[in-house]
């Protein structure tokens, strides 16, 4: 499965990407959970705002670290599946 | 004494005051009166206190914490605070209004309990007659609006055969989330311990429904399922270890690492009346008590999982072994596992002791 780049992504409610400044770390925060967003999740997640499509996101990414797009895209689409099936964000 | 890494979970235990009476309330046999419980004021500075601390999650509890008429107020707070508020409820207060108040409020998520899927079932374990219908209604009023839902069901011996049922409902009802928790045997539970054990045939069950929902609803319904220690040999990582992650708040401003300490013999309970939540996170002897690993006796102290279990829970060594400071005899290393199986073993039917405030 992958997501197509004309979606538009949002957090369903109950979950929210935050950072915790006493940590340091981003978080997802999840009912009566919370995870850890690695730095790459954490970028992704960042542009995560319910108004631009997958397309623009992924642009922004391969500009903002110089990367090549599909390599950029591939990463994109594996954690976004996967944040979807398990209902923390929805297309 | 080294640093102690900030706690995630605040459970805020705003009163306890409840209309159910349920046998095995995690509330202490001595309750708060409403006399007893703190004001507001407080409470707005203890979120204050949590969030500059490091909490993340503030879960509204009580007894019955849709009881404070300041709920609202306190979850408005908290989110501006960009804490993740749950509200844990019996929901028989819930309705159009009460509901829209915290809704505006910013609430994140609901964890509505349920006593059982069967009606006299259910009014026989909290008492309240009419309470089932209240919370079919609060549940359908919470989906209405979107809010994210968790069901919990205690299981117990006279429940636990209609575990595939609550799974069911959680599903119909739209739940996001269900727990299914095997009672815990901690104050009010740990009085009516052999009326609420199940046996080693019904766990078993319970299990087996477990997995076969988890393959039918996939995605759609998380399942939470907490097992009986008691049937278990080794121990649970109580709270993710004391002090390390959790803290609980009672209605008088008392400070815990769970909410069975208070059964803790010889040491002052810290109050967030007369002293700030960090240092008493930080520095308190109640916090330090038990954290980390130096406290640890054998076989603890040398077992590889000292670390993973955290030497099980404080609270029930104390209540089974009479030293808090004993290995929970959950494990199979104590010497007093017996007392374990032979409770494990020991369930019966009977009248339950409700959970009541104490005629003084």
């Amino acid at each position: 499965m992958s997501v197509s780049e004309d979606s538009i992504l949002k957090f369903t409610r109950g979950h929210r990407l935050q950072h915790d400044r006493v940590r340091d770390v981003w978080l997802i925060q999840a009912p009566e959970k919370a995870f850890i967003a690695d730095p790459i999740a954490a970028a992704i997640l960042q542009l995560v705002d319910g108004a631009r499509p997958l397309s623009v996101l992924i642009d922004t990414l391969a500009e903002t670290y110089q990367a090549p797009r599909e390599t950029i895209a591939g990463d994109v689409q594996t954690l976004l599946t996967s944040l979807i099936e398990q209902k923390v964000l929805s297309a | 004494m080294s640093f102690a890494p900030p706690p995630m979970s605040l459970l805020a235990e705003l009163t306890h005051r409840c209309p159910l009476a349920c046998p095995y309330c995690s509330n202490p046999l001595a309750l708060d009166r409403r006399a007893a419980e703190m004001e507001t004021a407080d409470w707005l500075r203890v979120l204050d206190e949590a969030a500059s601390l490091g909490v993340l999650q503030v879960h509204f509890s009580g007894g019955e914490p849709m009881a404070r008429h300041d709920l609202p107020e306190l979850v408005r707070h908290a989110s501006k605070l960009n804490l993740y508020t749950n509200l844990i409820t019996s929901g028989v207060l819930i309705n159009d209004v009460t509901l829209e108040a915290l809704d505006t409020a910013g609430l994140d998520h609901i964890q509505l309990s349920f006593q059982d899927v069967d009606e006299a079932g259910a009014e026989r374990i909290g008492g309240l007659r009419g309470a089932q219908e209240k919370k079919l209604n609060a549940a359908r009023l919470i989906k209405a609006r979107g809010i994210p839902l968790t069901l919990n069901f205690v299981v117990h011996r006279e429940n636990v055969a209609r575990v595939p049922e609550m799974l069911d409902l959680a599903h119909e009802l739209g739940a996001g989330r269900v727990e299914i928790a095997h009672t815990q045997y901690y104050g009010w539970g740990l009085k009516n311990r052999d009326l609420l054990m199940p046996s080693a045939a019904q766990l078993e069950a319970s299990t087996e429904a477990v997995v076969k929902a988890r393959a039918r609803f996939g995605n759609s319904l998380a399942i939470d399922y907490v097992t009986p220690d008691y049937h278990a040999d080794q121990p649970k990582p109580c709270m993710g270890g004391w002090g390390q992650r959790f803290v609980n708040i009672t209605p008088s401003g008392k400070v815990l690492p769970c909410h069975a300490a208070e059964t803790i013999p010889n040491v002052v309970f810290p109050s967030v009346t007369t002293e700030s939540l960090g240092a008493i996170w930080q520095d308190s002897p109640l916090f330090n008590l038990f954290r980390g690993t130096d406290w640890m006796p054998e076989p603890c102290r040398s077992c590889s999982l000292k670390e993973v279990d955290w030497g099980g829970c404080r609270c029930q060594a104390l209540a089974l072994t009479g030293d808090a400071s004993a290995t929970d005899p959950v494990c199979a290393r104590s010497n007093q596992h017996a007392l374990v199986m032979e409770a494990a073993t020991a369930g019966h039917d009977g009248e339950f002791l409700y959970r009541r405030f104490r005629a003084i």
